[in-house]
């Protein structure tokens, strides 16, 4: 049986993987678990940008990958990039097994605003639902509420929700019902 | 599967181009990527997109070429430079030679994510506001252009087979024919339909006025040119350019503008430069040209540059099977301007119209309609809501006896408003003589509104 694989990328606090575990269990509706190990991101850090590739890490999850995977989402607390954008908020293989978020942009420390623990667990759960939406081959919605709606600034993300829309939900279920997932 | 839009990318890095596609391809867009500029101007011959982004410094041929290059292929593809900051200066030269816009390397997801959106949106505004405007012409086409006579008829051909083309068109045609209304329809029927069509009435201005009228004049090329002007021939650049009158002008305007016609350049009055233009010319003229050219008062070239295709619109007396037509149309127009409830013409009246000389043709034919609207009752004009000229009456002379007798005998039955016993009391005949007179000369009882 396979399983969605949560993978701590650099000093990424546990307490935020254990809560995102149930929620992406519930949109995804297989079960998840944590990996005991880390990835340490310093082999994709660029040191002129201060900051770190993300298509780097999404190939370096690949050899994390076991026959007990599902898919793999890396939970990073670095910044990312990709070398024509500025930054990305996270990065997925469209169908493909691995998708990366990071939850340093989701702060509200970031933007000189007093700190928010809930609004940053929730915005990471709707990064992390919309980065494995991806590897269900979900493209961007239209609708705003949808957690796969586009978002490239946090005031986007917290007008989405962290659940999937009916239409995309119709795409992602057969998606995982066809793989043999454990299903809780 | 639909998508957001088609977007090309162009890039010579290898990282762009994997990472930028992939990021729209999950945005939602159909996604092409390129190498370099050869490669996109080859499949540009085969393909298009809505959107190019495109990389100001490639091997070969750079972005700005490119961009360049594809809108001769494809001019409503919408180009965005993506350039280094060093190279901002050159971006905005792009933005000069018609570049949508331009990007910073590397690229705000937020802010790409708008400019493509934004650009996309701006592309089908454009597309509907084209398709609006067909669809506004076809609907608003010149339909004052009344006639389903013979000579008409071969009219509309003409405008229909000329129209498309870019020819020299020149109308010939009393005057209150209609020249400007046919001219108008071959602008409309032709590609430069969505540019201007500027009229100039050549014989209204003086010889002076008229070349700084055509050509412009510079500041200061004449007393009182306070400032310079641009002339006929720029603000029609793209569209028509009707001379109306063209055989009242001089000689000497005659050469310079034979001189337009061939150059298609324009030197402004006062000045020293050539401006080219680009304009298509309809003349009209009520004048006979050939027998100005005998006279020596036009130059036989400049005919020749304008009777390349000619339209003659015939005169109103030689079709006077338009006449009712043309007087219903008049009726219905005023009616709906004048808010009056007029629908019809009493046969008598149309008849009265049919034998008038209309010697200022459709307009004068127009001027008196619109003068019995005015005076008319609702729901039909009569005869004596018209003036009719004496000279109609003394054309009676080279008339039938059996034409007269018809006209007559119509007139006193709308007199007597439609009642045949009091009619044939005053024509003096009995009623079933006036039955069958009537019945030959086809005339049918006006309908009686109800409520």
């Amino acid at each position: 049986m396979k399983l969605l694989q949560l993978l701590p990328i650099g000093n990424v606090d546990d307490g935020l993987l254990k809560d995102l575990r149930p929620a992406v269990e519930e949109t995804f509706r297989v079960s998840c678990k944590v990996l005991p190990v880390r990835l340490d991101p310093e082999f994709a850090f660029h040191g002129e940008r201060q900051q770190y590739h993300s298509s780097e890490i999404l190939l370096r999850m690949q050899s994390f990958l076991t026959d007990d995977s599902w898919r793999i989402l890396g939970v990073a607390a670095v910044d990312l990039y990709i070398p024509i954008l500025t930054f990305v908020f996270g990065e997925a293989q469209m169908g493909g097994p691995c998708a990366v978020v990071s939850v340093h942009r989701l702060r509200q420390e970031l933007y000189g605003l007093p700190p928010d623990q809930k609004l940053f667990r929730q915005r990471a759960l709707k990064e992390a639902v919309h980065e494995l939406g991806h590897t269900v081959n979900l493209t961007h919605c239209d609708d705003y509420r949808c957690a796969m709606a586009p978002s490239h600034a946090v005031e986007w993300i917290d007008l989405k929700e962290s659940t999937l829309c009916s239409s995309c939900r119709a795409v992602a279920t057969p998606m995982t019902q066809a793989s043999s997932v454990r299903i809780f | 599967m639909s998508t957001l839009g088609k977007l090309l990318i162009v890039d010579d890095e290898l990282s762009v181009r994997d990472s930028l596609g992939k990021w729209f391809r999950e945005e939602g867009y159909d996604v092409t990527t390129l190498e370099n500029a050869n490669d996109a101007l080859t499949q540009l011959a085969t393909q298009r997109w809505d959107v190019a982004l495109v990389d100001i410094k490639m091997h070969g041929t750079d972005g700005i070429e490119l961009q360049r290059r594809m809108h001769e292929i494809d001019p409503e593809l919408l180009v965005i430079i993506m350039t280094g900051y060093a190279s901002v200066e050159t971006a905005v030269a792009a933005l000069k030679n018609g570049a949508y816009d331009y990007v910073t390397k590397p690229l705000d997801p937020d802010e790409i994510s708008h400019l493509v959106k934004n650009a996309l949106a701006h592309k089908r505004t454009t597309q509907e506001n084209v398709l609006l405007r067909e669809t506004v012409a076809e609907v608003a086409r010149p339909g004052d252009i009344v006639g389903q006579s013979g000579p008409m008829r071969k009219v509309f051909e003409a405008i229909e087979t000329v129209g498309p083309t870019d020819a020299t068109v020149l109308v010939t045609g009393e005057s209150g024919t209609g020249k400007e209304l046919v001219a108008r329809a071959i602008h409309q029927a032709s590609p430069r339909k969505f540019h201007p069509l500027v009229a100039i009435h050549c014989g209204a201005l003086t010889e002076t006025l008229l070349e700084s009228e055509l050509f412009g004049h510079e500041k200061g090329a004449f007393t009182g040119a306070q400032f310079r002007k641009k002339g006929k021939f720029e603000i029609a650049e793209g569209g028509t350019i009707f001379l109306d009158e063209i055989g009242d002008i001089s000689l000497k305007t005659q050469t310079d503008l034979l001189r337009v016609l061939q150059e298609r350049e324009i030197t402004r009055v006062g000045g020293n430069q050539t401006i080219k233009v680009d304009f298509r010319c309809i003349a009209a003229t009520n004048k006979d040209l050939e027998k100005l050219i005998e006279e020596g008062k036009f130059r036989p070239d400049l005919f020749y540059r304008l009777n390349v295709f000619r339209i003659e619109i015939p005169p109103l007396r030689d079709r006077k099977e338009d006449i009712p037509v043309l007087v219903n149309h008049f009726v219905q127009k005023f009616s709906l301007a004048m808010n009056k409830r007029i629908t019809r013409v009493a046969p008598a009246a149309m008849n009265q119209l049919q034998e008038q000389p209309w010697l200022g043709n459709v307009r004068e034919l127009e001027n008196a309609v619109e003068r019995a609207m005015v005076v008319g009752q609702e729901p039909e004009l009569k005869e004596q809501d018209f003036i009719f000229k004496p000279q109609a009456a003394a054309n009676g002379a080279s008339k039938t006896l059996e034409d007269m007798e018809r006209a007559h005998i119509l007139r006193v039955v709308e007199q007597c408003g439609g009642n045949q016993s009091h009619a044939a009391e005053i024509l003096d005949i009995d009623r079933v003589t006036l039955y069958h007179k009537l019945k030959k000369y086809g005339w049918t009882r006006t309908p009686v509104e109800t409520h």
